[in-house]
């Protein structure tokens, strides 16, 4: 099982970053051997559209699990499309999130669990062109 | 000669000067490019003579020729694409038209189609030739909107532009190769410094302008002091006065019950066209 975790640095012991589409790393995890490698997330910064850039990284990295804080509409389609779970409502560490994980103690998500733009920060993401 | 009518602030009194300035012209048109909230029309009453829808072209795939190799989602600066293993995702919310999928896709599965996002209006209120756009509900692209209310001038006419509020690119746009742009504001801090970004961009985009003083009379002197400052003409005050404020508020171009401001507003017109043609 190779799980994403979004996390705001690139080790197990980086703590869990709860905007999925805006956090700078992904650390994947094989939940086997917890083994791990991190990939900066490059979408971050986009004005619009980071929740799907994000996503076509992860389908290419074979991910099967999304472990985060909160998920968008377009980012929770297209992981939806990818046959990608998405598991929410993640906190401590990416270690600790993993483990929660295999105990089987976190939700999946059935639909977007906030609007567009969330991850963005105060004042912006208002106008998007 | 094309005039633009701007406003970093948004409620300056954009429309009422292009309203009042095209009833005071003759051989003019006005060109309402404030395409999420068009309102020259209410103040003008146009008879509308053409409705017609504007369309964007989005990209349709053919997932029949698709092998899902995701070149498009990797061209796309949008991410309006995403391509898994077996199926691709449109967005159209974030497409740009820019069409580069269509080019990139080696299996050429992807051709473009149509996606409506707004109308055009065109019509007539007395001496006045009225072209205004009305963007969807739900649409977050003015500028195409724009770009075909802009294709409705006509260089042996005088073209007065009502711009929308602010300095991104729906002004940009709307602003774009006037020969001049009046710059509207109030005389208070919340004027002010709208009114200092607005007067950047146009010197970015190299469109001589001046401002006309909304609601003169309130707020303080900084404003007066910035323009004499920044060298930028205060072209025409108009004051807070309730006359003014009254047919305002009951829909009514104040220059035609004020007869006076007809010459005012000609005069206004008178500079900007010297000004255009030194």
């Amino acid at each position: 099982m190779r799980i994403c975790v979004s996390a705001v640095a690139d080790s197990l012991d980086a703590q869990v970053d709860p905007r999925f589409g805006r956090c700078p790393y992904f650390v994947l995890v094989d939940s086997e051997t917890m083994k791990f490698e991190a990939v900066p997330n490059t979408a971050s910064s986009q004005m619009s559209g980071a929740g799907i850039q994000a996503a076509q990284t992860l389908a290419s990295k074979s991910v099967n699990v999304v472990l985060t804080g909160n998920v968008g509409p377009n980012a929770f389609q297209a992981l939806s499309a990818a046959g990608i779970k998405v598991l929410i409502g993640v906190f401590g560490t990416v270690r600790e999130a993993v483990e929660r994980y295999e105990r089987g103690e976190l939700k999946e998500a059935g639909s977007p669990t906030v609007r567009g733009h969330f991850g963005m920060g105060r004042g912006q993401g208002r106008h998007s062109r | 000669m094309i005039v633009s009518i701007a406003s970093g602030k948004g409620g300056t009194g954009k429309t009422t000067v292009a309203v009042n300035m095209a009833l005071s012209l003759k051989d003019v048109q006005l060109l309402d490019c404030d395409v999420e909230e068009p309102n020259a029309h209410l103040l003008l009453h146009p008879k509308i003579n053409e409705t017609r829808s504007v369309y964007v072209p989005i990209p349709r795939v053919n997932e029949k020729l698709c092998d899902h190799c995701g070149k498009c989602s990797e061209f796309c600066e949008r991410s309006a694409l995403f391509v898994s293993s077996e199926k691709v995702l449109f967005f159209p919310e974030l497409c740009n038209s820019c069409g580069g999928c269509v080019i990139v896709c080696p299996r050429k599965a992807i051709t473009e189609e149509k996606r409506r996002i707004g109308t055009i209006k065109t019509g007539m209120a007395g001496n006045v030739d009225l072209v205004y756009g009305e963007l969807e509900v739900g649409e977050p692209m003015a500028v195409p909107i724009i770009r075909e209310v802009k294709k409705q001038i006509e260089s042996q006419k005088t073209t007065i532009i009502d711009s929308p509020p602010g300095t991104s690119c729906p002004v940009i746009e709307s602003v774009y190769e006037s020969d001049f742009c009046v710059l509207v504001t109030e005389p208070t801090p919340f004027g002010l410094h709208d009114l200092k970004i607005t007067v950047q961009v146009m010197k970015e985009m190299k469109v001589p302008c001046g401002v006309v003083v909304n609601r003169a009379g309130i707020g303080d002197r900084k404003l007066y002091d910035y323009c004499k400052d920044a060298g930028v003409s205060i072209l025409l005050e108009i004051p807070f006065q309730r006359r003014i404020a009254e047919l305002y508020s009951q829909g009514v171009p104040f220059s035609l019950e004020m007869p006076e401001w007809r010459t005012k507003f000609q005069t206004l017109f008178e500079e900007i066209k010297k000004r255009v043609s030194k």
